[in-house]
């Protein structure tokens, strides 16, 4: 079940809310297949991205989104059939045995879930965080990027989302947001994995004070 | 229909028609001039004036439907310069809940009370109401860091754009014996306020040279300040006829509306340069946010207010 016309009602919704101002640095928007990273720190942040895409751009991106927070009752009708979420297993920090994930399982998902022309919506620190440093990235990018030469990356800031919902929040409250693109990077031949997720680290914190 | 009265129509009709002499005039001069820098104030200028045809229809829309159409328009304007005013404050996280209770609490009561008339409750809600529990609030939210300029800045951003700028529709509430429909006298205050902005802005731009704040608002000039004020004095004396005012009364309401309209631009371009921007928002093309276009007004409408309360409702 495809609910569009919910799907840019809620998009609506997140822009007026969010009052999300736009920009491209240095760059444009570009149907081609692209991965778009953001930092994380609210649960608007993801809407927020999804409706400041261009119409014919948000049509085929997709968000990959937790398999163990987002996989039941409402939140799934949410993310599954209104957004198309890419749900994925993630490493539990509190049940690191309990519940062992193998990424490469992620990843086939994700390449799966992207085909020939959609694109993805990632939040690489993995988890929401307080909004005033973007955390280390998980590898998830890297691996996407090693198995899919000429892959576009997309950095993505966003400011002020973790002010108007932040983690643990339900009700928001309306603060201006900004919501910068920047240009897109690419994985080099032979860039080890340590080198290119702080490059790509780099890139999206660049865009914060900009 | 039955809100407007002949007067309200024919103030309205001026309004349409000064704002077609400056959408020709904004063409000639932008047909008229070749250098590029004065192209960019031009540019701006037809940008201003662009917005202004929507700002009117707007406005003009919401006096058709009447109080509750005035009610609803202000009260949104209220939340947007909130959401300016608090995007630049260094909000904290603790602040959250007692700012949720700003925006959708004390906001909308505020507008309720005018709604139902209580003018004793809306007079007092946010200057003591607000004043008492915002501190309470964040207090049980438990973070002392900053505290005292957190629960001021909460407070001074309720009070300036809530409390002072509901002081606009408030005038509907008034019963002036032998007046007619207060809508008149709303309508009257934002056109010499926001007359004055522009007349402000027109003499500045054409002569002005001496400024009075540099370091406040940079724009602001002596030759503006009067050239405007002056000329906004004379509109607003030569529109008594619209009011419950004699004409020299007229006169002196006026002056006293473009003065608090200036304190009130100077006031809020104070508080853009302590927070180091130069607009509070984008949201109107060629002003910048609804605080910009509005900081005159917040400032105006409640002295305004509470000279007509005072002399003229028994």
């Amino acid at each position: 079940m495809r609910l569009p016309l919910l799907a840019g009602m809620i998009a609506g919704a997140a822009r007026l809310i969010s009052g999300v101002n736009v920009r491209w640095a240095d760059s444009m928007p570009d149907p081609k297949q692209t991965i778009y990273y953001a930092n994380h720190s609210s649960h608007l942040d993801f809407v927020v991205l999804w409706s400041s895409l261009p119409a014919e751009v948000r049509v085929r991106t997709r968000p990959v989104a937790a398999l163990d927070y987002w996989s039941r009752g409402l939140r799934r009708a949410l993310a599954v059939n209104i957004f198309r979420a890419v749900l994925v297993a993630r490493r539990q920090p509190d049940h690191e045995s309990s519940s062992p994930v193998d990424p490469r399982e992620a990843i086939d998902h994700m390449l799966e879930a992207m085909g020939d022309d959609n694109s993805l919506i990632l939040f690489p620190e993995g988890t929401r965080g307080t909004g005033e440093e973007v955390a280390p990235f998980k590898s998830g990018i890297y691996y996407l990027c090693e198995r899919k030469p000429g892959l576009r990356l997309v950095p993505a800031f966003l400011n002020n989302l973790n002010r108007i919902l932040p983690k643990g929040e339900f009700l928001p409250v309306p603060f201006i947001s900004r919501l910068t693109f920047g240009p897109p990077i690419f994985l080099q031949s032979g860039e080890p994995k340590a080198a290119f997720l702080e490059r790509a680290r780099d890139a999206l914190c660049r865009l914060r004070d900009l | 229909m039955r809100n407007l009265d002949q007067q309200l129509v024919w103030a309205f009709a001026g309004v349409l028609g000064l704002l077609a002499l400056s959408s020709l005039v904004g063409l000639i001069l932008k047909a008229a001039i070749r250098k590029p820098e004065a192209q960019a104030t031009i540019r701006n200028l037809n940008a201003r004036i662009g917005a202004w045809w929507i700002m009117s229809a707007i406005f003009g829309l919401t006096l058709v439907i009447g109080a509750i159409g005035s009610l609803v328009l202000f009260a949104l304007m209220s939340l947007l310069a909130l959401r300016e005013y608090v995007t630049l404050l260094p909000t904290r996280r603790a602040d959250h809940r007692t700012l949720f209770w700003a925006f959708f609490i004390f906001t909308p009561l505020q507008y309720v009370l005018i709604g139902i008339q209580w003018y004793g409750m809306f007079a007092i809600l946010i200057p003591v109401y607000a004043f008492l529990f915002v501190p309470t609030r964040l207090a049980i939210a438990g973070d002392t860091e900053s505290f005292l300029e957190r629960a001021s800045a909460i407070q001074w951003g309720l009070m300036i754009c809530v409390y002072c700028l509901s002081y606009t529709p408030a005038l509907l509430m008034l019963r002036i014996p032998n007046y007619g429909r207060p809508a008149k006298l709303m309508l009257y205050l934002v056109l010499v306020d926001q007359l004055s902005d522009v007349l402000q802005y027109v003499w500045g731009k054409l002569l002005g040279r001496h400024k009075i704040a540099p370091v406040v608002s940079p724009n602001k000039t002596w030759e503006g300040f009067v050239g405007g004020v002056l000329c906004a004095t004379a509109i607003g004396t030569a529109l008594w006829w619209m009011t419950p005012f004699t004409p020299l009364v007229a006169a002196a309401v006026s002056l006293t509306i473009t003065l608090m309209g200036f304190a009130g631009g100077l006031t809020m371009s104070a508080i853009k340069r302590d927070r180091g921007v130069k607009d509070y928002g984008t949201l109107i093309k060629g002003h910048g946010g609804i605080l910009d276009r509005m900081d005159s007004m917040c400032f105006a409408a409640p002295v305004f207010f509470h000279i007509v309360r005072y002399f003229y409702v028994p």
